[in-house]
C-alpha cells in the first residue's frame, strides 16, 4: 500500500506541470483531465514510474457532451496498479468535428477492441490503431449511435402497429 | 462443359491455406460466435473473431431508464449468473446514492452471489467436458444446478433472468423453503462435485486434451486486461472480493486459488477450486445468517423509502408507501450528480459498471465493462499454431457468453 491520492497528484503535477488539471475525487477515485496530445505521454508515465506502476488497463469508453463546446467527446480510462490496489481515471477531450486521438494499444493490448468499440459508437478516431473498425454494429453503418443526437424511440408514439407487442 | 464450371475465385488453386468459418451457429461454439479461421492442415494459421451478432444497444437503453429499470438489462448480459449482475449493478446505485446497506443484507446477496458463481463455473466446466467428448458430467451437474434455480425461484419468482434485489436489498425476504433448499444444496453438493471432479481432474484424456493447449502467460495475460478465473489460472492473484471488498467480503475467510500455466486445463482446475471456495462462503454466510436475532433477523433491505421501492400490499394500504412508490415510479427522487465506477467479481472476471450521473432521472452514459469482451481478443493469441479441435476447447475453457460480449 502507500500508493495515496495526494502521492499520485503529486507526482504527476512534478512531471506535467499545469497541464493536467480539473483533479477530483469523486467516490475516492483520483479523476482528472490532460490534453488529448498529450493521452500516450500520460498513459506511459503512469505505465513506467517506479512508483506508479498503473499496469492494467480496466476500462476505456467515451461520453458525449454536446454542449461542451470544442469538447464535445470525453474518452475516459480506468487504470489499476494491481500490485498497491490503487484505481486511477483520467480523460481526454476531443472536438466532435475531429475527434483524433492517440492509440494506447501499443501499451495495452486490451485497448485494441476497447477502441474499437469506443470508435464505433462515438467515432472518436484513434490515430495509429492497427484495425480501426467497427466491432458491435454493422460496418455499414455511417453514424455513431451513441452520440446524444441520435434519440430513443419516443415511447408515446401512436402511428405504429404495435399490438402484437404488448403496445398497441 | 467448361463453361458450366464453378468459377472459382482468383488465387484460390495456388493457395495452400484452408478457410473456415466456424460459427456464428455451430454446436461447438456454445453461442453466437463466428471464427474465420485460416487453416494448413488442422493448424490454425489465424483467426478473426467477428462479435456483435446479439448486440442490443444496453448502454443506450439504459440513458432512457430511471435506475430500477435498469437491472432486468443487467441480467441479459451474463445470463449463466445473472444475480452477480444485479447485485453489481445495486451496489453502484449505492455508491452513488450513497446507501449503507445492513449486514444482513450482505450476507444475503453473497448468499446469491456465490450461489451464482457455482452454477456459472459448473455449467463452464462441464461443458469444457463436452467438448472433449464427457457428456456425463454435464448432465450430471444439471440436477444441482436445478436446485440453485429453484433457490432463486423461492426468492425473486423466475429463474434464468433473475431480475433479483432491489436497490437497498431484496424485494422480499428469504422464505423457509429457501433456507431449506440451501441447506439442501449445501449437504449434498460437495459429494456431487467431488465426484464430478473425479470424472475429469485426473483423467488421462482429459489431461492429454487440455494441458498446455490455450495457455497465456501471466504478462500477456495482464497486459489483455484478463481478470477473474482465467487471469488467476495465468499465476496472478487478483480477485475483486479481496482488492476492494464489496457486501461485507471482508467478514469472510477464503483463498484465491492459482494456477501457474493459464492453460485450459489450469483455468477448469482454478475454476474447480473456486467452487469448493464459494460452498465454504456459503457456509459461513449461512452461519452468519442464523446468528441474527429479534427484530434484526426480518431485516431484508437498507431504511431508505426514497428509493427502495415498497412492497405492494403497502402501496395499497399505507399513505408513506403510497407517496414513495408514486416518487419513485415518476423519478421524483433526488438523485446526485456524480461519477461512480464499481466493480464486482463475476464469474468470468471483473464486472465494472461506469455510472455517470448529472442529476437528472435516468443515467447520463452507463458503460459496462464486460470481462469477456476484453480477454476474447486474446483467442488469436490463444490459439495459433494449435489444432483446431483445441481450439474449440479453449473457447469453452475461456467461459465466453454472447449476451455479455455483445452487449
Amino acid at each position: 500500500m502507500g500508493l495515496t491520492n495526494e502521492h499520485i497528484k503529486q507526482r504527476l503535477t512534478e512531471k506535467f506541470g499545469d497541464q493536467l488539471i480539473n483533479f477530483e475525487e469523486p467516490y475516492g477515485m483520483l479523476t482528472f483531465e490532460a490534453p488529448r496530445e498529450l493521452n500516450l505521454k500520460v498513459l506511459n508515465f503512469l505505465y513506467d514510474d517506479e512508483e506508479l506502476k498503473f499496469r492494467f488497463m480496466t476500462d476505456l469508453c467515451a461520453v458525449h457532451y454536446p454542449d461542451n463546446k470544442g469538447k464535445e467527446l470525453a474518452v475516459v480510462y480506468h487504470l489499476h496498479n494491481l500490485v498497491d490496489n490503487c484505481r486511477i481515471r483520467f480523460k481526454v477531450f476531443a472536438p466532435v468535428e475531429q475527434p483524433d486521438v492517440y492509440t494506447a494499444t501499443g501499451l495495452f493490448s486490451a485497448a485494441n477492441w476497447m477502441e474499437r468499440e469506443t470508435y464505433d459508437f462515438y467515432g472518436v478516431n484513434f490515430v495509429g490503431h492497427p484495425n480501426l473498425k467497427r466491432i458491435l454494429n454493422v460496418e455499414e453503418m455511417d453514424y455513431f449511435p451513441l452520440r446524444k443526437e441520435f434519440p430513443l424511440e419516443d415511447q408515446s408514439r401512436v402511428d405504429k402497429d404495435d399490438e402484437m407487442f404488448g403496445r398497441g | 462443359m467448361s463453361e458450366q464450371h464453378i468459377k472459382l475465385p482468383e488465387g484460390s488453386i495456388e493457395k495452400t491455406t484452408t478457410t473456415l468459418n466456424l460459427g456464428p451457429t455451430h454446436p461447438a461454439t456454445h453461442g453466437v460466435f463466428q471464427n474465420i479461421l485460416e487453416l494448413d492442415g488442422e493448424r490454425i494459421v489465424s483467426t478473426e473473431q467477428t462479435v456483435g451478432y446479439i448486440h442490443r444497444a444496453f448502454e443506450k437503453l439504459a440513458e432512457r431508464r430511471p435506475l430500477f429499470q435498469i437491472t432486468p438489462i443487467t441480467d441479459r448480459l451474463n445470463y449463466c449468473s445473472s444475480p452477480l449482475n444485479n447485485m453489481g449493478w445495486h451496489m453502484t446505485c449505492e455508491k452513488l446514492l450513497g446507501i449503507k446497506t445492513p449486514k444482513r443484507v450482505d450476507y444475503l446477496r453473497v448468499i446469491i452471489m456465490e450461489l451464482a458463481r457455482i452454477s456459472d463455473h459448473l455449467i463452464c466446466n462441464s461443458i469444457v467436458g463436452v467438448d472433449a467428448g464427457a457428456y456425463t458430467g454435464f448432465l450430471y451437474v444439471m440436477q444441482y444446478r436445478e436446485l440453485i434455480y429453484e433457490i432463486y425461484e423461492e426468492i425473486c419468482g423466475s429463474r434464468l433472468t433473475t431480475n433479483i434485489g432491489r436497490i437497498g436489498g431484496f424485494e422480499r425476504n428469504f422464505n423457509d423453503i429457501a433456507f431449506q433448499k440451501l441447506e439442501k444444496f449445501l449437504k449434498e453438493y460437495p459429494g456431487v462435485l467431488k465426484e464430478f471432479e473425479n470424472l475429469f481432474q485426473r483423467n488421462r484424456i482429459f489431461m492429454d486434451r487440455t494441458k498446455l493447449t490455450g495457455a497465456i502467460s501471466a504478462e500477456r495475460a495482464l497486459n489483455y486486461g484478463f481478470t477473474g478465473p482465467n487471469l488467476r489460472a495465468a499465476g496472478v492473484d487478483y480477485d475483486v472480493r479481496v482488492h476492494s471488498p464489496y457486501s461485507s467480503y471482508e467478514d469472510f475467510q477464503f483463498n484465491i486459488p492459482v494456477g501457474t500455466t493459464g492453460d485450459n486445463y489450469d483455468r477448469w482446475m482454478v475454476r474447480s477450486r473456486e467452487m469448493w471456495e464459494s460452498l465454504s462462503i456459503l457456509e459461513q454466510a449461512w452461519h452468519k445468517i442464523q446468528d441474527f436475532e429479534g427484530a434484526e433477523a426480518d431485516v431484508f433491505h437498507a431504511d431508505v423509502p426514497e428509493y427502495f421501492l415498497p412492497e405492494k400490499k403497502d402501496v395499497y394500504t399505507k399513505m408513506e408507501a403510497l407517496i414513495w412508490h408514486f416518487k419513485i415510479i415518476m423519478g421524483e427522487t433526488k438523485i446526485p450528480a456524480g461519477e461512480v465506477y464499481h466493480s464486482i467479481e463475476a464469474a468470468n472476471g471483473e464486472l465494472g459498471y461506469y455510472l455517470i450521473s448529472d442529476g437528472g432521472r435516468t443515467p447520463y452514459r452507463l458503460h459496462f465493462r464486460r470481462p469477456c469482451f476484453i480477454y476474447y481478443q486474446a483467442y488469436e493469441e490463444l490459439t495459433k499454431g494449435g489444432m483446431l479441435s483445441d481450439a474449440i476447447m479453449t473457447m469453452s475453457s475461456l467461459n465466453l457468453i454472447a449476451g455479455e460480449l455483445d452487449a
